[in-house]
């Protein structure tokens, strides 16, 4: 069953075309690793995907839905959820109160004004906090938090919308090499057990081609190579492009 | 036809005098990113310096430029000297601070002209070259005002010729583009910001001294002309010198018809304008997205809920002020009732600036609207007392409705400018429209049945307002703003529909601030303007920030303190710039507020 399907997907920058003529999709269960070069065009996809910019042309379809051009928060409501590069957490929350208030806009709670936010959703917080490893940062300032512990709140904050499609750019940046692992592993098993669909780049190739199904490489906003892991890791292209240069 | 030419060229005499100020403010924001709320000031110290020149010499044309001149070098002058006195020392410090301090400045300012002025206005003579009249289309119209009209556009030409043509210009140029990367040039920044802030400073003076002849130096110049150059800046486009020129065409030509086609409603038609701009051009006319704000970003702390010491405390205030008619005589209750009031008043102001993240300079405008909507209820439908204090809350919501659907998309400059340009406009209805409101002296006699009683009913009210917010902050909706406010993209792609959640804090801040208007108007029996008046904005902000944004404790101590200081300060001459030293010394001595302070230290 196709979640995702991106066709056509264009989008510049002044003269850069960030994005060009991209195409591929996703079904449920299946992890789609995109990789490329700084600048290739990744994050730039993830944001048109979520809505956060629009596409110059091009359409994406979720679950068969036409969601080009609407707004994060509407996109976000159809199951997609997101980590981002620079990671950010609500500063002025703990890491706790930071699941709370997400628990809370999943459920389409954010509009009860009497309610104890603090009392609310704390059995599934922890639930989340334990599966992402962030226990014994509960109670601490987001603000405050390690970078990688920064990125790990990011992602639980992004699950606790039990998405459907769960985009990740760069998740692994700022941790060491375990904890990239744990974090690839427990993404892997949400795959598949819940049927979540994932795409995400990352720099460290052990990391994608551990978990990947499929691979798409992107370089000036183009795909040069797509297919599975090991096709992709075999393309002479894709091995003069990019993982020739010193990966 | 020739109605049409006259009004037009009216509008176009008046468009270059906003223009010049306006060019001034955008010049120095662009660069060094401070709105500069004294820039009326200056405009107002090159009226009377021009009067003091413009005097003392001979009357014929040659000279009065001459005069112009010196006025307009006086006030660069002055300007640089506040940049390197102030400005440069607070120029990391946030947006709001950076306000705070320049309107700091206006006060002292204010009572220095004043001091020097006295307290008339000086009208300046007008020899007759300046009284003569050209003929166009069959009516007459004064020849200064065509002289007018050809400086906006030769000023402005001039300035687009300097930041084109001349290295300094470039420079200039770049630094609003990039900070950083003329500082990486190997530039004195310092240099560059002092010459422009003294150019900025001296077309400020440049625009008041040309307004003499058509007026006079008097000393409400200060906040009428940084209101309109606000308007302007933010319809032309913050940073904009083209964007300001269309911007003062537009508003000056406008404001030359609605005197004809409406009079009283020009300053409604101004807002409607910029409102209508801001819709379809959030950036205004010829403005870009700068990015967000640093202070939207920036200041965030942990916001933990309130700890055992501090409900001990709370707990011994409240029995403080349940039992203060037994302590205290009728003048310690009527400030326990400001007190009262002013913690409200601050409590609303904090939910809109600290968890909703919008910086508002015009607070007095739902404390007014809820003052005069209560005092207007119960003097002319004869509304019972708690109907009345019912009422205001709603009307003071919906007018935060209506307003804040035009800006709370916006960041952080932007929405302290137009809640200020909002607040003028509530306060220029209320003196203006004297049949409803009794203008300057105010609406009378709005006394409650049982003054005595009536105390419990203010400290209830006020508590209980202020434990409602509180509630609401510490709810889903609270955390959901607090989130839009702390990572904008991140709440978004969790679901969270910012925009509307800023709105409606937006709404139930006006409603709170207007029941503390409600409740004022009853403890005094009466409603006036000032009221309204930005200098009771700038006391909401100031408690706001005395006690420390980071927490609803703030506001609170913050209101007792300043409460109490205000009435130490108001029992003498030049308070303003005693206030205005006050609040200058607060921002570079204590950015975090006394609460911030007070953590810091613990
Ligand atoms: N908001 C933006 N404005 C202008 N250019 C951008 C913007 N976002 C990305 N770009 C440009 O688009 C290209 C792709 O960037 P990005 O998608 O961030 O690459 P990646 O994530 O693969 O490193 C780069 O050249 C970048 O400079
Ligand atoms: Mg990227």
């Amino acid at each position: 069953m196709t979640v995702l399907a991106v066709t056509g997907l264009q989008k510049r920058f002044g003269g850069v075309r960030a994005v060009d003529d991209v195409t591929f999709s996703i079904v449920a269960g299946e992890i789609l690793a995109l990789i490329g070069p700084n600048g290739a065009g990744k994050s730039t996809c993830f944001n048109l995907i979520n809505g956060q910019i629009a596409p110059d042309h091009g359409t994406i379809h979720l679950h068969g839905r036409d969601i080009t051009g609407l707004a994060p928060r509407q996109i976000a409501r159809l199951g997609v959820g997101r980590s981002f590069q620079i990671a950010a957490g609500f500063a002025s929350m703990t890491v706790r109160q930071n699941l709370q208030t997400a628990f809370a806009a999943h459920h389409r709670q954010s509009w009860r004004f009497w309610h104890d936010a603090m009392g609310a959703h704390i059995a599934e917080a922890e639930a989340l906090l334990a599966r992402v490893g962030l226990v014994a940062q509960a109670d601490r300032a987001a603000g405050v938090l390690a970078y990688g512990d920064l990125k790990r709140l990011d992602l639980a904050i992004a699950l606790a919308g039990a998405p459907g499609l769960l985009l990740m750019d760069e998740p692994g940046a700022g941790m060491a090499l375990a904890e990239r692992g744990a974090l690839m592993r427990l993404v892997q098993k949400l795959a598949r057990e819940d049927g979540m669909a994932v795409l995400f780049t990352e720099h460290d190739m052990a990391a994608v081609f551990a978990i990947a199904d499929r691979v798409v490489v992107l370089n000036r906003g183009k795909i040069l190579a797509s297919g599975d892991p090991a096709s992709v890791r075999a393309d002479p292209l894709v091995q003069a492009r990019y993982l020739g240069a010193g990966r | 036809m020739s109605f049409f030419l006259t009004q037009t060229l009216t509008g176009l005499a008046s468009a270059s005098s906003l223009f010049l100020v306006a060019a001034g403010l955008t010049v120095i924001f662009g660069v060094t990113r401070v709105v500069n709320f004294a820039h009326g000031s200056l405009c107002m110290l090159g009226a009377f310096i021009g009067w003091s020149i413009l005097t003392r010499l001979p009357r014929d044309p040659a000279w009065f430029a001459l005069g112009v001149l010196a006025t307009a070098a006086a006030t660069a002058l002055i300007g640089a000297a506040l940049e390197i006195g102030l400005l440069r020392r607070i120029y990391r410090a946030p947006e709001l601070f950076q306000l705070l301090a320049t309107f700091g400045v206006v006060l002292v300012l204010a009572d220095a002209t004043l001091w020097l002025w006295g307290p008339n206005d000086l009208p300046l003579p007008r020899p007759p070259w300046l009284r003569q009249f050209v003929m166009i289309a069959g009516s007459r119209f004064p020849l200064f005002d065509l002289v007018l009209i050809a400086i906006g556009p030769l000023v402005l030409g001039g300035l687009l010729l300097v930041f084109h043509r001349t290295r300094w210009g470039v420079l200039v140029r770049a630094a609003t583009q990039d900070r950083d990367m003329v500082a990486a040039l190997g530039v004195d920044q310092r240099l560059l910001f002092t010459s422009v802030f003294a150019l900025g400073a001296g077309l400020a003076g440049l625009g008041g001294v040309l307004a003499l002849p058509a007026g006079s130096a008097n000393l409400q110049i200060d906040l009428a002309v940084i209101t309109e150059a606000f308007v302007i800046v933010v319809v032309g486009g913050l940073g904009s010198i083209g964007g300001a020129y269309l911007a003062a065409v537009l508003i000056g030509v406008l404001q030359a018809f609605g005197v004809v086609v409406l009079p009283g409603a020009t300053l409604v038609l101004v807002f409607v304008v910029m409102a209508v701009v801001l819709v379809v051009r959030p950036y205004g006319l010829l403005g870009r997205d700068r990015g967000q704000s640093r202070t939207d970003a920036e200041a965030v702390i942990l916001q933990r809920p309130a700890g055992p010491w501090q409900i001990t405390a709370a707990g011994i205030g409240l029995a403080l002020f349940l039992a203060a008619p037994l302590l205290v005589g009728p003048f310690g209750m009527a400030i326990a009732t400001e007190m009262l009031v002013a913690m409200l008043f601050a409590a609303s102001l904090h939910v809109m600036m600290g968890p909703g993240g919008m910086p508002s300079f015009g607070h007095a405008a739902w404390f007014g609207i809820g003052a005069y909507g209560a005092a207007l209820l119960a003097q002319n439908l004869a509304t019972p007392m708690p109907l009345a204090l019912a009422g205001a809350p709603i009307l003071a919501g919906l007018a935060a409705f209506a307003v804040g659907a035009f800006i709370v998309r916006l960041s952080g400059v932007y929405l302290a400018m137009l809640t200020l340009a909002f607040a003028q406009i509530v306060w220029a209805v209320a003196v203006q429209f004297v049949g409803l409101t009794g203008g300057d002296n105010g609406v009378l006699g709005v006394w409650p049945a049982d003054p005595r009683g009536f105390y419990y009913v203010a400290l209830a009210l006020c508590v209980g307002g202020v434990l409602v917010l509180r509630r609401i902050m510490f709810s889903p909706f609270g955390f959901a703003l607090r989130a839009g406010r702390d990572a904008p993209a991140r709440a978004a792609a969790s679901g969270i529909d910012m925009t509307a959640h800023r709105l409606a804090a937006f709404t139930l801040s006006g409603a709170a601030a207007g029941l503390a208007g409600a409740i004022f108007t009853y403890s005094k029996g009466s409603a006036f303007p000032t009221y309204i008046s930005v200098s009771h904005s700038v006391d909401a902000l100031i408690m706001v920030l005395l006690g420390g944004i980071g927490s609803l404790a703030g506001p609170i101590i913050g209101a007792i303190a300043y409460t109490g200081l205000f009435d130490l300060l108001l029992a003498s001459d030049f308070w303003r710039a005693r206030l205005g030293a006050v609040i200058i010394a607060l921002v570079l001595f204590f950015p975090a507020g006394l609460a911030g302070w007070a953590e810091r230290r613990r």
